[in-house]
């Protein structure tokens, strides 16, 4: 089964939101466009919609997360529906319950939605192919496989800031692209979009096989890569990735790939920094630069709000018609 | 067993008879006499058949011979068992099948062979031999008593899918083989390059965000391998290859005179990885499918010879081992009933002849188990009936119905096949008939 048979119906609405790959541009859009009328929403001092009151949303997540629950919750509970959150640690399935024993014990609790965060590639896949046909799955980061509500919060707030014509933007993803899900849903999502240019930059442990298959320029030097870029988009690097056989130490990483106010200079004189979060001051980037006026980092956090509204609102078949709701 | 004088005597009649052992290749007769081929073609003298079977229109050829069998028994009989597998290696047509030591226990002393032929025996419905670990419980560290396992009946050694840990025990372990002509069978996969991954490293895995095992875990693995071939001497078969560039180097080792050989198993012929778009956990096997440019590879060694058999590397699971996200579930394919089917779709695609196909399932693994002088994968006069009777141009669906194995964990399922057994016999014996 395609992704387009699991997670579209039959009328090409959402069904469950499990990866970027396949959707069309209009779809995207359309999540853009709804996310839109929601961000009013999180603005106002009334916060709430009763789009989904009475539904029971489930936050799923197998693998800890602080920023992706949180906002999350908060775009479920501005959509009015009940949340229940489930931090299931390895631990707990290591007694014997499998995932899908998980998952039919929730069920039999009338849940609505799944959120659903989880170490292994195609976690969210496989929980869609077996929930009841009137529950709803969304990725909340499927091991190195997509976190699509991340890269559509990525390119809601690329269209913020740039407008909505990606055609004529260079971006550049920067960092561990090979052990990154939101590389992989972004790199989707900005090609979907017809971005001008996608470049992805690391070092060769860093690029996964056969990258330029994705639709991308792979370069491995820093300063060629984000020369005349309009968007850097920085990814996380994990901590014990520098101290295997992929890196040799922080210290060289930021030295070679560190972003710093003199190299940003490389960069159009208007180029937005982005980064999904946690950041490694002093690994992937310097904090003048996180903090300083290029940076639209936070912008992102408080869009994922908004973003997340969408996408559940429009997976339960509540496509929202503006921020004004009824409330 | 009923004793070999009791056997009813059969004659097989009208049929295709393919022997590539022999050259055979016309439609005649068949006759078999307590256990044993006793005439193609004319009868002797005193024979009288109690049964005759009808096989015009239908393939007689030597029951195939399968070099990597998983039967599940002893110690995963959730899965299969020896009566299920051997069962439903008799309705695929499978009269020799080969075990590898990865049991539980492991097959690591005299007395797990006897376990499994023990078992063998009372279910009666095909051969099985062994291979005996190649390490102590597989650990890759100490040697197994490799004299005793032979004198027990193994065919070969392996350390099954597991590392050894290192280059000097693998020179020893091929060295102690050597000393007592033991033939070692090779899962060439570099364990630090595979890392635990799950799919072939390239455009797909990459999308998909699957870890990934490069073409070069087997490569590196059979490069290192034939050096140690060739400086222990022992006789060597890689197992179920994989890359393109890993058959050209066993061609070449066989061009330059090592005593190597190498298999294909049938689901790499037919699947790459791109059949694992959307997860497919029934697509995830190890060593993993690879692209296409190393299918066909495969397919022109399978035509050459370079691979000398075509095997179904059998490995049943329950229906749980697969409900997992991908890199949970359990790898394998479940093969045994679609082996013959696989082998003879080669023909419609015109890669081989209809004795080229047999030939590839019968005599040429018995001669990597060193079974061919017992007349293993032959119909040789005065040797051991195991025959099998085929419509080449049945066809049939592959659903839970038509499977025969306990293990349903097929990536063909519903596909349409060609070539259904009617009969199997083995040592004689009527182990397998078609009803309806």
């Amino acid at each position: 089964m395609n992704h387009a048979e699991l997670q579209m119906d039959a009328q090409g609405r959402l069904r469950h939101f499990l990866t970027i790959e396949g959707l069309s541009r209009q779809l995207v859009t359309d999540i853009l466009d709804t996310a839109e009328s929601f961000s009013g929403v999180t603005e106002q001092t009334v916060k709430k919609v009763p789009l989904l009151r009475g539904k029971t949303i489930v936050n799923l997540f197998f693998e800890a997360s602080t920023r992706t629950r949180t906002t999350f919750e908060l775009a479920a509970k501005r959509l009015s529906a009940d949340v229940l959150n489930m931090n299931i640690s390895a631990s707990s399935t290591a007694k014997g319950e499998t995932l899908l024993d998980t998952l039919r014990n929730l069920e039999a609790m009338h849940v609505d939605m799944f959120v659903v965060r989880h170490a292994e590639s195609g976690a969210a896949h496989f929980i869609a192919q077996h929930v009841a046909p009137h529950v709803s799955v969304i990725n909340g980061g499927d091991g190195r496989h997509a976190h699509p509500t991340q890269a559509m919060l990525d390119m809601f707030t690329i269209r913020r800031v740039k407008g909505p014509d990606f055609g004529r933007l260079s971006i550049a993803i920067v960092g561990d692209l090979l052990h990154s899900r939101v590389a992989r849903s972004q790199i989707h999502a900005l090609n979907i979009l017809n971005a001008g240019e996608v470049r992805v930059v690391a070092p060769r442990t860093l690029i996964p096989a056969d990258a330029a298959s994705l639709g991308v320029h792979v370069y491995n030097n820093f300063e060629e890569g984000i020369r005349d870029v309009d968007v850097i988009m920085m990814l996380r690097l994990q901590r014990e990735r520098m101290q295997g056989a992929l890196l040799p130490s922080e210290h060289e990483y930021f030295r070679l790939f560190g972003l710093t106010e003199k190299r940003l200079a490389l960069a159009k004189p208007d180029v937005t920094v982005m980064h999904p979060g946690p950041i490694n001051r002093g690994v992937e980037m310097d904090s003048q630069v996180a903090d300083g006026p290029h940076s639209v980092i936070l912008a992102q956090v408080t869009h994922g709000i908004a973003v997340r509204m969408a996408v559940m609102s429009m997976a339960m078949g509540q496509k929202a018609q503006s921020g004004e709701g009824s409330a | 067993m009923i004793p070999l004088r009791k056997r009813a005597a059969y004659v097989i009649r009208g049929g295709r008879v393919i022997d590539p052992a022999n050259n055979i290749d016309s439609t005649t007769d068949l006759y078999v006499q307590r256990g044993k081929i006793v005439g193609i073609g004319t009868a002797p003298d005193d024979y009288t058949a109690d049964h005759e079977i009808h096989a015009q229109g239908m393939v007689v050829c030597p029951g195939l011979v399968d070099l990597s069998t998983r039967l599940r028994e002893p110690g995963n009989e959730h899965k299969a068992t020896i009566e299920s597998e051997t069962r439903a290696a008799a309705a695929g047509g499978i009269t020799t099948l080969c075990c590898p030591p990865d049991t539980y226990p492991i097959i690591d002393t005299p007395a797990v062979v006897e376990l499994i032929r023990h078992r063998t025996e009372q279910a009666g419905f095909a051969r099985v031999v062994t291979l005996g670990a190649l390490t102590k419980e597989l650990k890759g560290e100490r040697l197994t008593e490799a004299a005793a396992l032979k004198q027990a009946g193994c065919v070969g050694l392996s350390n099954a899918l597991l590392p050894l840990s290192n280059t000097q025990v693998q020179r020893r372990a091929y060295e102690y083989a050597a000393t007592f002509d033991i033939t070692v069978f090779i899962h060439a996969e570099d364990f630090w390059l595979a890392n635990g991954g799950c799919a072939h490293e390239g455009a797909i895995s990459t999308r998909m965000g699957l870890p990934a095992i490069p073409a070069a875990a087997e490569t590196a693995a059979v490069a290192r391998d034939l050096a140690l071939i060739e400086q222990t001497g022992v006789r060597a078969h890689f197992c179920h290859l994989t890359t393109a560039r890993a058959v050209q180097m066993v061609a070449r080792a066989q061009y330059d005179g090592l005593p190597v050989s190498a298999d294909v198993a049938a689901p790499y012929l037919y699947l790459t990885d791109v059949d694992l778009v959307g997860f497919n956990a029934q697509c995830h096997v190890q060593p993993p499918l690879r692209g296409q440019h190393d299918r066909e590879a495969l397919r022109a060694g399978l035509a050459r010879g370079t691979l000398s058999a075509l095997c179904s590397d059998h490995q049943p699971h329950e229906a749980d081992a697969k409900l997992a996200p991908f890199i949970s579930t359990a790898p394998g394919i479940s093969g045994i009933d679609t082996l013959l089917s696989l082998g003879l779709r080669l023909i419609d695609e015109n890669l081989l002849t209809l004795p080229e196909v047999i030939e590839r399932m019968t005599l040429g693994p018995a001669r990597i188990l060193g079974l061919d002088q017992q007349g293993v994968g032959s119909l040789s006069i005065g040797k051991p009936a195991d025959i099998v009777v085929f419509d080449p141009n049945q066809t049939w669906r592959v659903n839970a119905t038509t499977l025969n194995s306990a293990g349903h964990n097929t990536p063909f399922m519903n596909w349409e096949l060609k070539g259904q057994v009617t009969h199997t016999l083995l040592g004689g014996k009527l182990v397998f008939q078609r009803k309806g």
